[in-house]
């Protein structure tokens, strides 16, 4: 037995040396992210700990912020609120950040939001859900456009073809469920009725039984896919395979050129709405996004060697709106930073155009997003839109 | 009517990669009472190396061939440098040897490929198959008949051979086959070999359908576990059994039920079926020896 | 007799000492959380143990308790106004219910039969988490109340790194003295030999039952802790990988070995923490270590160097 207590010692004296050599101490501005880097919803957090990485070098080699190098310090929660929860933590009181950007899902950025407030360190998260942001907490803003616009733009396009009765197919993954009740919430405000509601898993292989209820249902007259990762791929398949002839809408869940690859042809005609990063090429040569959006899409191409999607677009706007942030304070003071996020006007980055408030942690209204339509196995803007 | 042929031809599209899944469970149990949880990797590695292998020229027939021979060499690594090392540990013990592995080939998985998504072309094209109403994919077929040629292969190869009995001597008592002269550590290393080219053959077949990434294993593991152990363990045509059964529960319960709680429907029959036939629908019952 | 008690209290002292003299060394909140964390897991897995380890009955969906506990109360206080200390025995006492009825017929099954049962209702439980937003929130989960008892509320991570300090070295007690009675040692025949302990006369059905159900009461309070704990809980709580690190915690620390819960959960829960520093890498080095733990030491960390040293001392 006294081996055991010996053992134990020793087994705790190693974890302390082990965790304190992680340690290091430096005179930069240290900025935090905790990404789903991998696990289900690395679909977010890669491209996401990609962009970080390839700006914050940039950043660095053309002589940092304010005069003093940034230093990214990026962990993976693998999808866990819980260890999205530890590592925040391990920010605050290990890495001494002084911001944050990231927090690739709801579910961990609402876990982690109680510790930065307490902390009082800006954080910015890249996750959809409305709940960040409303109501407003004093630290805590949000780049990406929210479940509840990519609805009411899917809802717009459908009253202008004169559609208002839709079937709705969601994933029970946290983006599809999430996205799903705010198209609930504000269809009737929009006039659209839902005439039959499925679902599917997030791994799920096969969604035809759902999709022929959605065939039998008489009155339907569009589909809607809140979902994202391989599901609406999936979706798109069953459709076609089903010869269904409905109007099919994804979500910006997918807006991605690997959505299209996947789904082949099925894809054609498919509508979804999306920020203007995924049409830099086609996007009007006066349009106030089309540099920012073209050099965005071409370095990432560049660097990772992958199509962008608008998730990494989401934690580029996340880190230049600090940046200009802290060079607009002309310090990286927590507090200052703060206040110079929220005062963010005019920002152009790949989502849209920022105007935050201390009402308004996010910035975007239902301009930043276009309906695009998938035609000839690329996208193509939809008038008007 | 035509909705019924419709939830059928999904259930058997799914039940039929269930069912692959499973078949690899099924030789490495009976050879040496081990539950690879790290099939499901062997699964995700034919498909991801017949995919990356396509990207880089390789044309799909070679890819595939490729993907399956690097997929059993990892079989066979597992088990001589993490299984064969273990010998004479508890099956817990052993379980979480699997488990660690497959941890281990899904990190590295995620760093020797990507964390995308994937697909393949399907073998007989993309054009569904009409019949009463209801269509079903042609790739759908193929799998559905490779888990049929699969299950034929290995009853003959257990029934018929040599190496095969020595399997079973293997599986019925290990002391004893050693004893007649069965080199138990080849015959363990063999089934899994055998099991994780069945992986790779899995994971080409059903990439078409259900796309894959670096971590589609874990979730094929389960349903594919799940299925095996429906049909009874060990139980080759079991395995095929279980997965059909469960594809085709998933399917009715998500067309005529509710597609939210369609894997609780699945769970909970296996529940069921489990309390009234507590070894599986084929499965021998152990008898304990005191 | 007074020698026996004193080597059967040895680990508890020892591991008391420990728990109370650790933090000296922590340099900051971040230690306590790490701490807390291990504690919080080290009670799930001690109640696991006993399953595993002193019954040899395998469940794969522990984390269904866990997830049964930490949703007790963050719903009961958020949508019944009741306090957290209550909702937390009201979840005990529902796991524990839950289990015994679940656990009536499937504890018939016998080894992987019953892991693929427990398995189920571990899923079971999760996709009622996920599917039932209206009460826990969907995918995204939910915000759970902070623990107030005698107006002192519960909030930092040094708070909860003595609350589950205090409530584990209770556990692990309350364990010690379980496999003392007789029906730890009925639970060890039956361990031993199913049948043999049929034949001696031991009700084989209802000491699997009740260990089953004490475990899923430990595993239901450590769901607790950690919602309130955290603040924000998600069905992840209750999923199927949690299921299988609970397990993994166990066997590596070592089956039938209390210490050896704690010293399972410490591993499991600082490795992931520290193979940080190898970013790309730390989850093939996870697997890796996971393997090369259960190679070298293979009736888990504890049992195996205890006999690797009372070798050496010879």
């Amino acid at each position: 037995m006294k081996v055991l207590q010996r053992f134990t010692v020793a087994a705790a004296a190693s974890l302390l040396a082990i965790l304190s050599a992680s340690q290091q101490a430096s005179a930069q501005i240290k900025i935090g992210a905790v990404l789903s880097a991998t696990g289900p919803a690395s679909f977010l957090g890669d491209p996401e700990k990609k962009t970080l990485e390839i700006y914050v070098e940039e950043i660095n080699a053309k002589g940092g912020v304010n005069g003093q190098k940034l230093q990214l310090v990026v962990y993976d929660d693998g999808g866990s609120a819980d260890n999205a929860r530890t590592f925040a933590t391990r920010l605050v009181e290990e890495d001494k950040i002084v911001a944050m950007v990231g927090g690739s899902t709801t579910g961990s950025t609402l876990a982690m939001i109680p510790v930065f407030e307490d902390a009082q360190i800006p954080f910015i998260s890249l996750a959809g859900a409305i709940q960040i942001v409303e109501p407003v907490r004093k630290w805590v803003f949000k780049t990406p456009h929210t479940d509840k616009m990519a609805c009411e733009k899917i809802f717009a396009d459908l009253k202008s073809r004169k559609l208002t009765t839709i079937a709705l197919i969601s994933g029970t993954d946290a983006f599809g469920k999430s996205m799903r009740d705010q198209c609930v919430a504000v269809a009737p405000k929009a006039g659209i009725t839902i005439a039959i509601e499925e679902s599917y898993g997030p791994r799920d292989s096969d969604m035809t039984p759902q999709l022929t209820n959605i065939r039998n249902k008489v009155g339907a007259q569009a589909v809607v896919n809140p979902g994202f990762g391989q599901g609406p791929a999936i979706v798109t398949r069953n459709y076609r395979q089903l010869g269904i002839t409905l109007p099919l809408y994804q979500s910006h869940g997918v807006a991605s050129k690997q959505f299209i690859d996947l789904a082949g042809p099925a894809a054609e005609g498919v509508r979804l709405p999306a920020a203007a990063l995924l049409i830099a090429n086609i996007l009007p040569a006066n349009d106030p996004q089309k540099s920012v959006v073209v050099n965005y899409s071409q370095k990432y191409q560049q660097k990772t060697g992958q199509a962008v999607s608008t998730f990494g677009g989401h934690a580029y706007d996340g880190l230049m709106i600090l940046v200009e942030a802290m060079q607009r304070a002309k310090s990286a003071d927590k507090s200052k930073v703060r206040d110079e996020i929220e005062k963010t006007k005019g920002y152009i980055g790949t989502g849209g155009i920022v105007n935050m408030s201390p009402t308004d942690h996010m910035g975007l209204d239902l301009s930043a997003f276009h309906i695009l339509e998938i035609k000839d196995g690329n996208w193509a803007l939809v008038p008007g839109t | 009517m035509a909705e019924l042929l419709q939830f059928v031809s999904s259930g058997l599209t799914v039940g039929a990669i269930y069912a692959l899944v499973a078949l690899g469970f099924t030789l490495i149990y009976k050879a040496s009472d081990i539950i690879n949880f790290a099939q499901g990797e062997f699964v995700m590695l034919g498909g991801m190396t017949t995919v990356f292998m396509t990207l880089a020229g390789v044309p799909l027939p070679l890819a595939a061939s490729i993907a399956i021979v690097a997929t059993t060499a990892i079989g066979v690594a597992l088990h001589r440098f993490a299984i064969e090392p273990a010998r004479g540990a508890s099956a817990v013990s052993l379980i979480m040897i699997t488990i660690g592995a497959s941890i281990f080939l899904r990190g590295t998985a995620q760093i020797v490929f990507d964390r995308r998504f994937h697909s393949l072309p399907p073998l007989l094209g993309a054009d569904p198959i009409h019949f009463g109403g209801a269509a079903i994919l042609p790739q759908s077929l193929v799998v559905l008949a490779s888990a049929t040629v699969i299950v034929t292969l290995l009853w003959l190869f257990i029934d018929r051979t040599l190496l095969g009995k020595a399997v079973l001597a293997t599986a019925a008592n290990r002391l004893a086959a050693r004893l007649i002269g069965i080199d138990t550590r080849r015959i363990v290393e063999f089934s899994f070999a055998i099991s994780a080219a069945i992986g790779a053959i899995a994971g080409i077949l059903i990439t078409p359908i259900a796309l894959t990434s670096y971590d589609v294993g874990t979730l094929l593991a389960l349903k594919g576990f799940a299925a095996a152990m429906l049909g009874g363990i060990g139980s080759a045509l079991g395995a095929v059994v279980g997965g059909l059964l469960i594809g085709m529960i998933e399917a009715f319960a998500a067309g005529y039920l509710s597609s939210n709680y369609k894997d609780a429907v699945a769970f909970l029959i296996i529940l069921v079926v489990l309390i009234f036939i507590p070894q599986g629908l084929f499965g021998r019952a152990k008898i304990e020896r005191v | 007799m007074r020698k026996i008690i004193d080597m059967r209290l040895l680990p508890v002292l020892a591991i008391t000492a420990i728990v109370v003299v650790l933090p000296y060394f922590f340099p900051s909140a971040y230690y306590y959380r790490i701490g807390a964390l291990v504690l919080i897991f080290a009670l799930a897995v001690v109640g696991l143990n006993l399953l595993m380890g002193f019954a040899g009955q395998v469940s794969l969906g522990h984390a269904g308790f866990l997830g049964i506990g930490a949703y007790s109360v963050a719903i009961g206080p958020g949508y019944f106004g009741a306090p957290s200390w209550l909702c937390l025995f009201v979840g005990a006492m529902l796991s524990g219910v839950v289990a015994f009825l679940v656990g009536r017929p499937i504890l018939r099954l016998k080894g992987h039969y019953l892991a693929v049962a427990t398995l189920g209702f571990g899923l079971l439980v999760a996709i009622v988490l996920t599917n039932e937003a209206g009460f826990t929130g969907g995918p995204d989960g939910m915000s759970v109340p902070k623990l107030v008892l005698f107006g002192w509320s519960a909030r930092g991570a040094d708070a909860w790194y003595w609350i589950a300090g205090a409530t584990f070295i209770g556990g692990f007690l309350l364990a010690l003295n379980l496999m003392q009675s007789p029906t730890g040692r009925a639970l060890q025949a039956i361990h031993d030999s199913e049948i043999a302990a049929l034949v001696l006369g031991v009700d084989v059905a209802r000491k699997k039952l009740t260990i089953f159900t004490i475990s899923a009461m430990y595993a239901s309070v450590a769901g607790s802790y950690l919602a309130l704990f955290n603040g924000h809980i998600t069905p992840d709580v209750a999923g199927f990988l949690r299921s299988i690190e609970l397990v993994a915690m166990v066997v590596l620390g070592g089956m039938g070995s209390i210490v050896g819960s704690l010293v399972g959960a410490v591993v499991l829960v600082v490795l992931p923490q520290a193979l940080t520093v190898f970013h790309e890498y730390e989850q093939a080095l996870l697997g890796l270590i996971v393997m090369v733990f259960m190679i070298f030491l293979r009736r888990g960390i504890v049992p195996s160097l205890a006999t690797k040293f009372a070798g050496w001392r010879k």
